[in-house]
């Protein structure tokens, strides 16, 4: 520890702390000096470039800028000299020479003009120079150089804390130009629009495209702040809403635990979605001239072909009715409830409840079963918690830090950039068939072939075991079953696998050794391991990889599986899974049970329920007729979806509550118009297992009501004596029952914003990093599991010679009813899509861009093609967005036999020219 | 198997269905061709980081320019961004850096110093007379100073240096196709050893000389660096020598201040003495390796570095320290040390703020010695010769020999081995010749562009270090430029302005936009004397670098000194 710099500030002794700048010591003792390329914000390092901050020392030729100079023990420094003062006016008047004027400009209020008033200068005497031209290229954001005072902070904000590098800072002197890689108008460039340039710009000259009118002058309008958290991807960042006239104008980045300011496209831009006018505003029951088919085709701008409007008290009365009808003819079980990882804590922990005590059933499932549901698998089986071990910004501890079947900066974008950070220090091994952005910040970049992750996986690990380089003592103490691994083990040498996984031996074995003997290493997967058939055996793998190395419950190690939406891991905790209860307890376990039935004063279902895809063949089998359907939407989600789709059309009374009408709510009985996250309060819980707070910043447009009301009020009709006045009454009922909710209350919550479980006291931060002796199994050690090679369901042949695979983009979420209603994402990613590889089209005599038809043994999609050269040859791959081309059409059903996730990454599919396209051509 | 689902595709999604998908991933895609000719060209290169300077300019000098195609390729080959290629590209004035579709400039291109010695002596009358006859397969460029101040006017045909040009012969030249220097005679490997060169470093080396010996006798003889600062040599390598190894040298060979072209003057004859005190003081520091960053207006020396230093490294001269020759772009900034060191990076040569100094955090974060040519050549002479030897020169109170580099309306201008305080009188009368025929001292440039400018009645200050500051001038890189009763002051300040205006890195404020404001403000019939000041206060108070600090000392000796111009 340094001793404590002493100095004198403007006359009086103050103390400097370590490597703090005269600034922030100024700012603590009050002083705000003046400053503009200082963002005095994390993650942005000070460069001194405005000179607007510059100080006088005694003693030194010049002045110096504060915002980037250690004081020095005896130092004199003053804010407040009349050379300094003269050098910052005259500093600002060079600048302002250059600006437009303030009712021109595109944010009157921005930081430079507050400085500009508060220090009085109020006009230049310097001549201006030629203003460069806008560019209004990109849908998302303005671009007004002549506003720009090359503070660099865009660069920075680009490069350095997004490490999205594409802005820079070209050419020289007073022809020094802020370009978009290659000067290029931004709308064409590499920009992936995070929009962080736009929150750090001090003048406007990179400004939301919606706070300026057509001229890129800002709009005369003030702003209510309202601060949540972002409602698309597991990462959680905080935001603050920028609310007038009850619309979200724009969204700031707040420095929440997972994000540090930072925010990807959509937590900046996909907001109005909300009040897109395809909005449900009003109960809607389903006509009786309105027959249900599978390829019930409703246009959501126009559902009253198919629907009538309702009141809520009819619409009511029919939902619950045709639930308890069914209830009561067929027994409980012929019920099913999908709840929604799109909801909140609160939400999701209730409509498990209602299914579990109003219809009496264990048949519940979310979103959950799609993504993560191998992963869990393993991680129960494996360490008895299927939680995160520590937080993904814990790779900023590590010295390698291991990526593998996930994609982070198209899916959790903001995560990727604390990698992309660390990367820049350490070792980044990312291993993926398909090639991503995070390929060029990687060590090793391994693209193995697709569906043998156990292949490579194994091979590290026989790597690891042969040579010795596993932690015995941890294996010792703290692991069982390594016997049986290291037998099944043997046959995995890396010249055995390297045929299988196509990667070469010695890369292989340098991957194995440089996570091996690493001081800390972390592990995060997504999708591309868990959605397989052998989904649980590559988590499986990876567990051993840590459990062996001893790569876990120290700062820089562990094992974390990046989780999809927002809240899955809030909605699994809260009970959301036909299983277990709110914090994986048992339904199977009779103390269990009885301690629920005790708190929830109702008999409780014994037997284990069905899952998502269960549930929609045992709907084809009759066994299942109704459903409760909060905020998901299988009908695109599903694999086989035409199947799915069926299934829906075969219920006899199906509720979907959502936002709008969704491809699920086509086949719908009742649709329940509910309330979208920016207009309820509610907790949601991210991947690091962080608790954070969302708040209500809108009114629900008509007639549309908070889901919690909702689902309250269907329990009232299903008989149940619920009163809940509003999710801080949920939120105290569960941490009755969920041990994981100890110390974390609601108005904790509402004033910290973000709290981690567990969290040993009230007044304590949670545990980020666990499992640092010892696991919640029975044996207190952790199980290492062998793995085999199992071959995906479906290889490909001649008839089917390609491999499918599915997946997500950067700008929409899941299956599109969010994003595809906003302006900016919808622009920015208008239509279906299918990439593939450049070489692979040439082979096939398509051009970039043709229409193609991609046929699999379950159905077949049109689409427009992209030449891709991070796609691998022999591979194609659709995100499942799209309703127009609906991937899931595609998709093989095959079950993962622990997880019950479906083999969204691998199936056998044709590629061919569209002929419908031919022939249009054609006439 | 199922029949054919036609209900797959459906006519309706939730997006607007206004907009096309892109037929490729986001932005400028790399096009095959173009990194297939990336990938020949630099076949077996490194690809570090630091060279992608070097590698731009095995690009432009292949291909004549830098196309987007070929920047694209470039950074996918060395796993850039696209945005750290084009703003490194960008910054250095001979990369040529084309438009999407523009077509690449004339085969030769002919760079007219516009320096102020070159344009007193017609460099602008030469420009126009070329531009005029140049045809369509030669470009004419205006260049900032070339270093040959002393044969003004120059023209550069291609990488030719034409001294005391005129149109008809630099375009001779260009349409001649003679557009490679010619080898200068110097004192080779061979040559220099035989007159006793290397003993010196070969003692060093083979312990013979003590590094604390080695330094005591560069203090006795009172070395300074002569690259414009003047810091005292043997503090320098004692800080280096305290820092932590690894430990770098980097040897400032981008001589660019106008009217300095001593560096040259050496490099050219002598080089083997100055690589000699290269390797001694890379020898002194413990210099894992040294770096010589080489302005590219000298493409001569750098054909004869290329040719020598293999043949050190074979005598093994060089086993102590590694070796790597780099080369500018046309950016006079670089001569800034910690420009410099960004440029050697492989970035923009944009000045870092200090503290920390290079010597702390330098070259790649390390400790760094940074030294300018001149100081170096002058060590085999201190340690054969002794310190006493050199301090035992000196005039008015200066000690030791200084290296002037003298232009303008003197009779006889070139580099000048003089005795460190001479007067400008004293230097014109005693080593110049005296004024030209007509000519009559009306004020001098003492250290280039950036040293003001001062009139003839202060003709007597001693030009060295620490002795002009009172004055509003500096001695700088001691290069002085002469000016006389029929030069227009106010126009040599207008030109050096512009000067910095056009090398003006761009970080800071007050250089960025004071640089061009003055040029504005100057280039106006009547001189707006006080906000001058004032913006000649701001810059000098609160830019980065040197550069800024000082651009304004032109500015304000026209003030100071010479107000009936402005009249």
């Amino acid at each position: 520890m340094t001793a404590p710099v002493r100095f004198t500030l403007d006359g009086v002794q103050v103390e400097a702390r370590a490597s703090e700048t005269i600034w922030s010591v100024a700012k603590r003792h009050g002083t705000v000096i003046p400053h503009l390329c200082h963002a005095d914000a994390p993650g942005y390092r000070a460069d001194g470039n405005c000179r607007l901050c510059m100080v006088e020392i005694e003693g030194e030729r010049v002045l110096a800028a504060s915002c980037a100079r250690l004081p020095a023990d005896g130092m004199e420094v003053s804010t407040d000299s009349p050379r300094a003062r003269a050098a910052r006016a005259g500093v600002l008047e060079l600048l302002l020479a250059d600006q437009p004027p303030r009712d021109m400009a595109p944010d009157p209020e921005s930081r430079f003009w507050h400085w500009a008033e508060s220090m009085d200068v109020r006009s230049s005497r310097y001549p201006q120079r030629t203003a460069p031209v806008p560019d209004a290229s990109h849908p998302a954001m303005h671009v007004r150089l002549d506003a720009c005072i090359h503070c660099t902070l865009c660069v920075r904000a680009c490069r350095e804390v997004q490490v999205n590098d594409v802005i820079g800072m070209a050419h020289r002197g007073i022809g020094s130009k802020v370009v978009f890689d290659f000067d290029d108008p931004m709308g064409d460039s590499t920009c992936v629009a995070c929009g962080e340039c736009v929150q750090a710009c001090p003048t406007g000259a990179l400004i939301e495209a919606a706070l300026v009118d057509e001229r890129g002058v800002g709009r005369d309008e003030s702003f209510k702040e309202v601060h949540s958290v972002c409602p698309y991807c597991g990462v959680g960042c905080q935001i603050a809403y920028r609310v007038a006239d009850n619309e979200i104008r724009a969204v700031n980045g707040r420095d929440g635990p997972a994000n540090a300011n930072r925010l990807c496209v959509k937590g900046r831009f996909g907001f109005d979605y909300v009040s897109h006018p395809h909005r449900l505003t009003q109960p809607l029951i389903r006509r009786d001239d309105a027959p249900k088919a599978s390829d019930c085709d409703v246009d959501p701008a126009d559902p009253w072909t198919h629907f009538r409007t309702a009141t809520w008290e009819e619409a009511l009365d029919r939902a619950a009715g045709g639930f308890s009808r069914i209830r009561d003819r067929d027994g409980a079980d012929a019920l099913a409830g999908f709840g929604s990882a799109k909801c909140s804590n609160e939400e999701a922990y209730l409509f498990q409840k209602l299914v579990r005590t109003g219809f009496g059933t264990n048949n519940v499932d979310h979103c959950t079963r799609l993504c993560h549901a191998s992963s869990v698998a393993a991680l129960m089986e494996g360490i008895g918690s299927a939680a995160v071990t520590a937080p993904f910004t814990a790779c900023a501890d590590a010295d390698v830090i291991l990526v593998t079947g996930a994609n982070p900066t198209e899916n959790h974008p903001v995560a990727a950039t604390f990698f992309k950070q660390a990367a820049k220090e350490r070792t980044l091994i990312v291993m993926d068939p398909r090639g991503q952005a995070l390929k060029r910040h990687a060590t090793h970049m391994l693209q193995f072939r697709p569906g043998s992750d156990v292949a490579l996986l194994n091979a590290m690990l026989n790597v690891i075991v042969t040579e010795g380089l596993y932690d015995r003592s941890y294996v010792e103490q703290h692991t069982e079953g390594f016997a049986d691994l290291e037998r099944n083990l043997e046959e995995f040498t890396p010249e055995s696998m390297a045929a299988v996984c196509g990667i070469d031996p010695d890369t292989i074995r340098l991957v194995a050794r440089t996570y091996a003997k690493a001081e800390r290493a972390i592990i995060f997967w997504g999708m591309g391991i868990s959605q397989h058939v052998h989904g649980t055996d590559n988590a499986r793998c990876l567990i051993a990889l840590a459990m062996i190395t001893g790569h876990v419950g120290r700062p820089g190690t562990g094992l974390h599986p990046l989780r999809g939406q927002n809240n899955v891991q809030g909605a699994s905790d809260a009970g959301l899974i036909p299983m277990v209860y709110p914090d994986y307890q048992p339904v199977d376990d009779d103390d269990v049970r009885r301690r629920f039935q005790n708190v929830w004063g109702t008999p409780l279902e014994p037997a284990a329920g069905l899952t998502v895809v269960e549930i929609m063949h045992a709907i084809r089998d009759g066994d299942v007729r109704g459903m409760y359907i909060m905020g998901e939407n299988p009908a695109m989600s599903d694999p086989d979806a035409d199947n799915a789709r069926a299934a829906l059309a075969k219920l006899e009374h199906l509720v979907v509550q959502d936002l709008f009408l969704t491809e699920t709510a086509f086949h719908a009985d009742v649709v329940l118009p509910a309330s979208a996250w920016p207009e309820k309060d509610g907790t949601v819980t991210n991947t690091n297992r962080q608790i954070q707070m969302g708040r209500r910043a809108l009114e629900p447009p008509g007639d549309a009501r908070q889901d919690l009301w909702i689902v309250e009020q269907m329990g009232r009709r299903l008989g149940l004596d619920w009163h809940y006045g509003g999710p801080a009454e949920v939120h105290a009922e569960m941490q009755s029952v969920m041990g994981s909710l100890d110390n974390i209350s609601w108005q904790r919550l509402a004033a910290e914003s973000a709290v981690t479980y567990p969290c040993e006291a009230p007044d304590a931060a949670g545990k980020a990093v666990v499992f640092e002796d010892g696991f919640p199994t029975d044996s207190g050690r952790a199980r290492l599991v062998p793995a085999d090679l199992v071959p995906p369901d479906e290889l490909p042949d001649e008839q089917y010679p390609l491999i499918l695979t599915t997946g997500r983009q950067l700008e929409h979420w899941h299956t599109g009813a969010l994003t595809r209603r906003s302006h900016v994402l919808d622009a920015l990613e208008p239509a279906a899509v299918a990439s593939v590889s450049p070489s692979e089209l040439r082979r096939f005599g398509l051009e970039p861009g043709a229409r193609v038809r991609i046929q699999t043994r379950r159905g077949h999609i049109e689409l427009t093609v992209r030449a891709d050269p991070a796609v691998p040859a022999g591979v194609v791959f659709v995100p499942f967005c799209y309703a127009e081309a609906p991937a899931n059409a595609l998709t093989n059903p095959a079950l993962d036999p622990f997880g019950k996730i479906p083999e969204f990454k691998f199936c056998a599919a044709r590629l061919e020219r569209s002929e419908t396209a031919s022939a249009a051509r054609a006439e | 198997m199922r029949p054919d689902n036609p209900r797959s595709t459906r006519p309706r999604h939730p997006g607007s269905g206004r907009g096309r998908t892109r037929h490729v991933p986001r932005g400028r895609q790399v096009d095959a061709d173009a990194l297939a000719e990336i990938r020949t060209l630099l076949d077996g290169q490194s690809l570090r980081r630091d060279l992608l300077i070097e590698h731009l300019h095995r690009i432009q000098d292949r291909f004549g320019c830098l196309s987007p195609s070929h920047l694209a390729a470039l950074a996918e080959y060395m796993n850039l961004p696209l945005a750290e290629v084009y703003e490194v590209a960008t910054f250095y004035a001979h990369f040529d850096v084309l438009g999407d579709g523009e077509e690449a400039p004339p085969p030769v291109t002919i760079r007219v110093c516009d320096s102020l010695t070159c344009r007193i002596m017609g460099a602008t009358e030469l420009r126009e007379a070329l531009q005029r006859d140049a045809g369509a397969d030669v470009r004419v460029l205006r260049a900032p100073c070339v270093g040959r101040c002393d044969h003004a006017p120059v023209a550069v045909v291609g990488r030719r240096q034409i001294d005391r040009a005129d149109a008809a012969t630099a375009l001779e030249a260009a349409h001649g196709g003679r557009t490679e220097p010619d080898l200068p005679d110097y004192v080779d490997l061979d040559a220099y050893r035989q007159a006793g060169g290397f003993r010196t470093l070969e003692r060093c080396l083979d312990g013979g000389l003590e590094r604390d010996a080695v330094l005591a006798e560069l203090e006795r003889g009172a070395l300074r660096g002569l690259g414009g600062a003047g810091f005292p040599t043997a503090r320098k390598w004692h800080i280096v020598r305290s820092r932590p190894a690894p430990r770098l040298m980097a040897v400032n060979a981008d001589e660019g201040e106008p009217g300095t072209f001593k560096d040259r003057f050496y490099l050219e004859r002598d080089p083997m003495r100055f690589l000699e005190g290269v390797l001694i003081g890379a020898w002194a520091i413990e210099a894992e390796a040294v770096y010589i960053y080489l302005r590219d207006e000298y493409p001569a020396i750098r054909s004869l570095l290329l040719t020598e230093l293999p043949k050190l490294e074979s005598a093994g001269l060089m086993r102590h320290t590694g070796m790597h020759l780099r080369r500018g772009a046309g950016a006079y900034i670089c001569g800034e040390e910690s420009a410099m060191i960004e440029s050697i990076e492989g970035k923009r040569g944009l000045p870092r703020l200090r503290p920390p100094y290079v010597a702390e955090a330098g070259l790649f974060g390390l400790p760094t010695l940074v030294q300018n040519v001149e100081t170096l050549y002058w060590v085999r002479d201190i340690l054969e010769k002794g310190g006493d030897w050199a301090a035992g020169h000196g005039r008015n109170d200066g000690v030791g020999l200084r290296s002037y580099s003298v232009s303008g309306r003197v009779r006889e201008p070139g580099v000048k081995q003089a005795p460190a305080g001479i007067s400008v009188r004293e230097l014109i009368d005693e080593y110049c010749g005296g004024m030209q025929e007509g000519h009559t001292l009306k004020a001098y440039l003492p250290g280039g562009a950036s040293g003001g400018i001062l009139p003839a009645r202060l003709d007597y200050l001693p030009l060295d270090f620490g002795r002009l500051e009172e004055h509003g001038a500096i001695i700088g890189s001691h290069a002085v430029i002469v000016l006389s009763d029929r030069d227009s002051v106010k126009d040599a300040a207008l030109n050096l302005m512009r000067f910095f205006e056009d090398e003006s890195c761009g970080q800071c404020t007050p250089c960025r936009v004071g640089t061009e404001k003055a040029v504005a403000l100057m280039s106006r019939p009547v001189w707006d004397e006080p906000l001058l000041s004032a913006l000649a206060q701001t810059m000098a108070d609160a830019s980065i670098c040197g550069l800024g600090q000082a651009a304004p000392n032109p500015l304000r000796c026209v003030l100071e000194y010479f107000p009936e111009e402005l009249e």
